[in-house]
């Protein structure tokens, strides 16, 4: 970044950003012309990289980035996914909650008309929801966020491993299916697009990114890698069905080929303005969607949070044949 | 496309005269508006009464009329033109007030005109308090909250509840009276109790109080199909309680997490719907509390706003050109972003910089009023600077206000005397911010007597941190680190130099030796994600360039800094039009300025846009890296000219009149001796370098004299001097304002002609020929700073010899000034002797108002002569006056009246005098010319009464008017009282006029009078420095009962004729268009009836 906020000013800051950093030992790069590092990969594409600290020579790094695996044609979801299935249950952080126990905690401070507001607002946020949806969440590099948004809109999770058999996912008797986002590049990912060919019609599927090229291709589609991808929380995304345009994040570098899939089974249903690129589709028949970008995204606009009530009402109309 | 095919021709109405809250941000709007339409096909009909805007220029719109915002005007307009429909969210408040107007009047059903951008419904929802308040809370927003009441009992309990501090606002009180805040039970049940007693319906309205909360602005975006965007979040370094107007304002917010944001963006989508906006922009404002985090709605504009023009600019989205779009239902997603030009409009744009706006106040202007920053705006302009961080940018935000001269608190100032200045926020908080943390003020303390967000803070004690830094070192010793980091914080070249004690010429040497130079970055609403293809330029120190220069010829153009006094949208006026011409004629035009409201820093207005401060250092870099053919200064006021000698000493080829003629007009000494050559006559005068010696040059000069300092626009503490004290008080005070240091800024000293005219001459000059572009008559007498007084054109009583000699004085000074493009002359006319008070070879005030009144684009031709085309090669239709041509005048009178903005500074007189106080201008036409002026003092404010009665009040020597004056009025129906002397006067004459009290002589007197509303115009013409005071009273419930008061007899007689010609028939409308296509007279201009005194 250009520039690093070495203090923290927020009523909900515990600590600054340093020592977060330093807690979980994540590097951070700043005070550089990060302009200049968007324009040149702007122009030059997506290009592999490494970060040193020990003062080693310029060129030697180079040349060990050079030496370095592309991302096409590379695995890494078996290598970023969890090694054993669990139960997620945690909704999301309602903004309104910290202020109205901040309020509790400093009773007298505030007073009572709007402690009733702040209480109103933290429950309408944590609202529960009434019908529970059984779903089974395949793990290819998960966002926890997408997780909360699952359980926030009635959904009991079970997370599953990248490679886990169709058949044991369908043996949960699941309401829907989830397909994560995740790292590298979706072709060598078989054995989840065979999966997924195994699942489709049997139950709902929503994928988001990682998920949605997995969809893709087992669709039968094709997928190509972006020249320097789609990174940031404001790509104007159009949905076809509604004529509607959401801003989203997105955070890819491979994309699908829509003109590789068959149009007498899979419709178009979002598109990126700016490159107009795919963003979304859905099957003609089956119950089963996906979109490219991230409808949890946190940071990132709230626009395509429809997106999971979409499944859900999925997963009701299929319960309900 | 979606865009509507059921509406051709669209009406647009500007925001009127620049006022305080008001300003050429609405220029800037509508003419992008204006520009939009006519893009997709639609006829745009266009009405301002401001002449000095680009909006009317006549290329703008199809049909442009400068006549008074009113309903009865805008009807007639409306019967000619029967537009299909109004837009009326890009004229400010003035322009939706309107629209309101117009709409409830019945006179839109009636000629069945279409509001479009917003409607009527949502207009209501959105600006009244109550219903905006239920609106926010059907969607689960917060609102401060609110109850009314009116029982002290009731009262106390629902403030303990509420929690103190409680603002109280007693209901239908006028102008906020009886309105505070209070910080305990005890001051509670005192100040609800003096509320309901100041409210005629015993009733008060108490609301939680939000004082000191973070303040946040959203820009939002809409179109018909529901799709919504955040153009750019704002956040206001100063806390609530101060007008964001009057705030430093940061973009984007700094201080939020994304959790907050994304909150905060929801809830602008659920306002905007709520309230009903379907298409275009809005401004919507939040309030956080910094311990809880709770958020609420504060307001909303339904419309483009002061905030979207900075968001504009902040961003490179054009907010009033998609705004208009929208409005004739194109989508956000059809309409391409014009700097990347293959992404569509429709997302949010990323910032990698941040941008900071900080307010130009000139309370100064305005001695007496209270300089607290409150939530009413006082500011009359505002600077933005962009940098790469926020101590950069606020640095470059520090420089570009005017002067430049890096701040330094008086050593003395004790504790208790700062933290006053802390607590209450006044024009010069963020230089006493720094003073406190230079002098190691703990963040924690600033915070708790500020309120400012901490973050904030410790970036600004970092940038001290650096300053102290640097200050351990010399120009030479300091490290090239040390150095390039200062320059990243936003250091200028000048306060190093001042740190170091050396020169910023030394400091520039020793950085460009070091190579440390900036850069240029370009704003490109996608942090470089895509190829910019508009260069809209900022500076910063950074690794990598992007200005991308071309080869091509180019001409630079220094804007003009912030609006002030004096000195405002009429220079950017000349400067947008310098960039038309040039760029018409093949030039690549680069644009330096740092003012956002205005539209010479639209990117569409140059080919290249710089938003740099207009300081010596910043203008060089851009020069440096140009490399122009030509750098014009004379078109943006004096703030380019005073950098002209530097720029010329520095290598900048300054292209049009030399510098040094510009400086020799200044300079009285050799300035005298050159009209001594030239056989001009001029009031006698001196210089003098302190106050002892202007006593002396009074002496010998004889009272009145004129007393002012040098070098400064608008008059700044110019002042009438009937006695010597005064004398001495204003040169000490011109001395304070820098002049007397040296024989190069002395004092100047005048003698006063009193009871002349005066007269503002135009003129076109290329080096050798002169075209006299319009002759101007100052309605009101001399004394009145020009900019200050209404004027005709053409001149309405000034006999052909006269004018005879102020064309040929005009021509020899310019021949003998070398201008090359526009020279501007002030004459006094004093019993028929043509006297020169001043000569500026640069553009003037009026020059737009001479380009709209003649239709001849003055600031073209001029920027063409500058480039070395000659006046002869440019058809001008002229009239020849014994060598001298004249732009032809038309067949219709110009009259150009000021506006003031008296009403926001209480307690200050209104009397006009040197000292130039007015914020804007209007133009009033009409081929008859008391309703000319009759139409600018309406378009002015000044509501001249068509019945009722008339208070006159006039020195002895005024006296001989009377009769004109009271034959106009008694003709018109109106009737007259007066004091007791006037009414004598009157009454010898034969005309019956009521006697009344003056405010000494008892009561019930004339304030009396104009209080209980029995007065509908005032005529009081003071005489000397005493009675000025004396009737101070008079005017003060004049501006505060928004009652007309006229000052001078010359505007009297000009206003009675004008109520007369109105009684008998408000006259017509014309378009601009037609006016100017209108055949000229071929002969000398023919008044077709003349003002006479009756003697």
């Amino acid at each position: 970044m250009r520039e690093f906020a070495h203090v923290s000013s927020n009523w909900r800051a515990r600590e600054t950003a340093d020592a977060y950093l330093e807690r979980y030992k994540i590097p951070v790069i700043w005070d550089i012309d990060t302009r200049a590092l968007v324009r040149h990969l702007r122009m030059a594409g997506a290009l592999r990289g490494i970060v040193a600290t020990d003062g080693s020579a310029a060129e030697k790094l180079v040349e060990e980035a050079r030496a370095l695996p592309s991302m096409a044609g590379r695995e890494l979801a078996s290598a970023v996914t969890c090694a054993k299935e669990y139960r997620w249950e945690r909704g999301s952080i309602p903004l309104a909650s910290s202020f109205a126990a901040h309020a509790a905690a400093s009773a007298g401070g505030a007073g009572p008309l709007w402690q009733a507001a702040a209480a109103a607002m933290a429950k309408r946020e944590a609202d529960p929801g009434v019908r529970r949806h059984k779903v089974v969440a395949y793990d290819f590099g998960i966002k926890q966020n997408i997780l909360r948004q699952l359980v926030d809109h009635g959904c009991d999770v079970t997370v599953v491993p990248a490679a886990t058999h169709a058949e044991d996912v369908l043996a949960m008797k699941p309401d829907g299916v989830f397909l994560s986002n995740g790292p590298g590049d979706p072709e060598p990912v078989t054995f989840a697009v065979q999966n997924i060919r195994r699942l489709m019609g049997r139950v709902p599927i929503f994928g988001i990114c990682l998920g949605h090229q997995l969809c893709g291709l087992a669709l039968g589609g094709k997928t190509f890698k972006l020249k320097f991808g789609h990174h940031g929380s404001n790509h104007p995304v159009k949905n076809l069905l509604s004529e509607k345009v959401e801003i989203t994040a997105q955070n890819h570098g491979f994309c699908v080929d829509p003109d590789s899939l068959p149009s007498s089974e899979v419709e178009i249903t979002h598109v990126n303005l700016n490159d107009h690129t795919n963003e979304g589709m859905r099957h003609r028949n089956l119950p089963m969607f996906s979109v490219q970008y991230h409808p949890e995204a946190s940071p990132g606009p709230h626009d395509a949070r429809y997106l999971f009530a979409q499944f859900t009402k999925m997963m009701e109309a299929t319960r309900a044949k | 496309m979606s865009k509507r095919t059921d509406i051709k021709k669209i009406m647009i109405i500007g925001s009127g005269p620049i006022v305080i809250g008001q300003a050429c941000e609405f220029d800037y709007s509508g003419t992008q508006a204006c520009k939009a339409l006519r893009d997709e096909g639609y006829e745009v009909v266009l009405v301002n009464s401001n002449p000095a805007t680009i909006m009317t220029d006549p290329e703008v719109a199809e049909r442009t009329y400068i006549e008074p915002l009113t309903t009865g005007y805008l009807e007639m307009i409306i019967a000619r033109e029967r537009p299909d429909a109004l837009l009326p969210t890009v004229g400010g408040q003035t322009g939706l007030n309107t629209a309101v107007e117009l709409a409830e009047s019945g006179i839109l059903g009636k000629y069945g005109v279409k509001l479009i951008g917003a409607s009527l419904r949502a207009i209501k929802v959105a600006e009244d308090r109550l219903q905006f308040k239920d609106a926010c809370q059907r969607v689960g927003l917060e609102v401060p909250a609110s109850a009314v009441v009116s029982d002290i009992a009731k009262a106390v309990k629902l403030a303990d509840d509420l929690g103190y501090p409680v603002v109280i606002r007693p209901s239908f009180t006028l102008g906020g009276t009886g309105g505070s805040i209070a910080y305990n039970r005890e001051e509670f049940t005192d100040a609800i109790a003096r509320a309901l007693d100041a409210s005629p319906v015993h009733e008060a309205l108490i609301e939680e109080s939000v004082l000191g909360w973070k303040e946040f602005e959203l820009e939002v975006m809409r179109d018909h199909r529901d799709n919504f965007v955040v153009i750019c979040s704002i956040e206001n370094f100063d806390p609530m309680g101060i007008h964001t107007g009057d705030s430093i304002t940061v973009a984007p917010a700094q201080t939020l997490t994304d959790k907050e944001y994304q909150r905060m963006r929801d809830a602008a989508a659920a306002v905007i719907r709520e309230v009903g906006v379907e298409t275009g922009g809005s401004n919507i404002q939040f309030a956080i509390d910094p311990q809880t985090g709770r958020m609420v709605v504060i307001e909303m504009n339904p419309r483009v706003s002061r905030s979207s023009a900075l968001a504009s600019k902040a961003t490179g989205f054009p907010i009033a050109k998609i705004a208009a779009k929208l409005a004739v239902g194109m989508t956000l997603d059809e309409i391409p972003n014009d700097i990347t030009k293959k992404t569509p409009s429709c997302f949010e744009p990323t910032i990698d910089y941040v941008v900071a706006k900080i307010p130009k106040w000139q309370f100064e202007k305005f001695p007496g009023s209270d300089t607290t920053l409150t939530t009413q705006m006082k500011s009359v302009g505002e600077v933005m600077a962009i940098g790469r961080t926020f101590s950069e940018a606020l640095g470059k935000g520090i420089r570009s206000l005017e002067p430049h001269a890096p701040w330094r608190a008086p050593a003395e100032i004790v504790d208790a005397v700062l933290h006053e200045k802390l607590h209450t926020p006044g024009p010069d908080r963020i230089h006493w911010l720094l003073t406190a943390l230079r002098r190691g003020m703990k963040v924690e303390e600033i915070n708790a007597l500020t309120k400012i967000d901490p973050w904030f803070l410790r970036q600004m004690e970092d940038a001290v941190a650096v300053e102290k830094e640097i200050a351990a070192t010399n120009v030479n010793s300091v490290s090239s680190e040390l150095l390039k980091k200062a320059k990243r914080n936003g250091v200028s070249d000048e306060q190093l130099a001042q740190l170091w004690r050396t020169s910023p010429e030394q400091v520039r040497a020793t950085r460009e030796k070091r190579g440390i130079r900036p850069v240029f970055k370009r704003v490109d609403t996608c942090a470089a994600e895509f190829e910019s293809f508009t260069p809209y330029m900022y500076s910063t120190y950074e690794e990598e360039d992007e200005a991308d220069t071309s080869a091509r010829r180019k001409i630079v153009i220094l804007g003009s800094g912030p609006n002030r006094i004096g000195q405002g949208i009429e220079f950017d006026y000349c400067c947008c039009h310098a960039a038309f011409a040039l760029k018409d004629d093949g030039y690549e035009t680069v644009m330096v300025n740092c003012n956002p409201e205005t539209v010479s820093t639209d990117y569409d207005t140059s080919d290249r846009l710089y938003f740099e401060p207009l300081t010596l250092e910043d203008v060089l870099s851009v020069i440096d890296r140009e490399k122009p053919e030509g750098v014009i200064v004379q078109f943006g006021g004096q703030t380019p000219l005073n950098l002209a000698l530097d720029l010329k000493r520095n290598g900048a080829p300054i292209i049009g009149t030399a510098p040094e003629s510009i400086d020799l007009a200044e300079d009285r000494k050799r300035f005298g001796k050159l009209l001594e050559e030239l056989k001009i006559p001029q009031p006698r005068n001196g210089t003098a370098l302190s106050p002892a010696e202007a006593v002396s040059v009074a002496k010998e000069i004889g009272l009145p004299v004129l007393v002012r300092p040098s070098y400064v626009l608008g008059g700044r503490a110019m002042v009438i001097a009937f006695d010597l004290k005064t004398v001495e008080e204003c040169a000490a005070q011109a001395v304070r304002l820098g002049s007397g240091s040296s024989a190069e800024r002395p004092i100047l000293v005048d003698q006063f002609l009193e009871e002349a005219t005066e007269v503002d001459v135009d003129a076109l000059a290329d080096g050798s020929d002169v075209v006299i572009a319009g002759i101007m008559e100052h309605i009101e007498e001399a004394g009145i700073h020009s900019g200050d007084s209404s004027c005709v054109l053409p001149s309405v009583t000034l006999k052909p010899e006269v004018l005879g000699r102020i064309r040929e004085y005009t021509a020899k000074l310019a021949k003998a000034l070398r201008v090359v493009g526009l020279m501007n002359v002030q004459y006094a006319i004093q019993r028929d002797t043509v006297y020169v008070l001043e000569v500026n070879p640069r553009a003037s005030r009026t020059v737009p108002y001479v380009s709209k009144a003649t239709g001849v684009p003055l600031a073209k031709v001029a920027a063409r002569l500058m480039t070395g085309k000659k006046l002869r090669d440019i058809k001008l239709a002229v009239n020849d006056f014994d060598g001298v041509p004249e732009l032809r005048s038309k067949n219709y009178y110009c009259v150009k009246s000021p506006v003031f903005p008296f009403s926001k500074f209480r307690g200050v007189d209104t009397i006009l005098g040197p000292e130039m106080r007015s914020t804007g201008e209007v133009m009033g036409v009409s081929p008859n010319f008391g309703l000319a002026f009759a139409k600018a003092q309406l378009a002015a404010g000044q509501k001249l009464p068509l019945q009722g009665t008339v208070f006159i009040s006039v020195n002895d020597h005024d006296k001989r008017f009377l009769p004109a004056l009271a034959k106009d009025l008694t003709a018109a129906g109106l009737n007259l009282i007066a004091t007791r002397g006037t009414a004598a006067a009157l009454r010898s004459l034969g005309i019956e006029a009521g006697s009344v009290y003056k405010v000494n002589e008892g009561r019930p007197n004339i304030v009396d009078l104009v209080k209980t509303g029995k007065v509908n115009l005032i005529i009081n013409t003071p005489l000397g420095r005493e009675s000025f005071y004396d009737e101070k009273s008079i005017r003060r419930a004049a501006v505060r009962y928004m009652m007309p008061c006229i000052t001078t007899i010359s505007a009297a007689v000009a206003a009675a004729r004008g109520i007369r010609a109105m009684s008998e028939g408000t006259g017509n409308v014309a378009a601009l268009q037609d006016l100017h296509a209108m055949e000229a007279n071929a002969n000398a201009p023919a008044p077709t009836q003349r003002v006479t005194s009756a003697s």
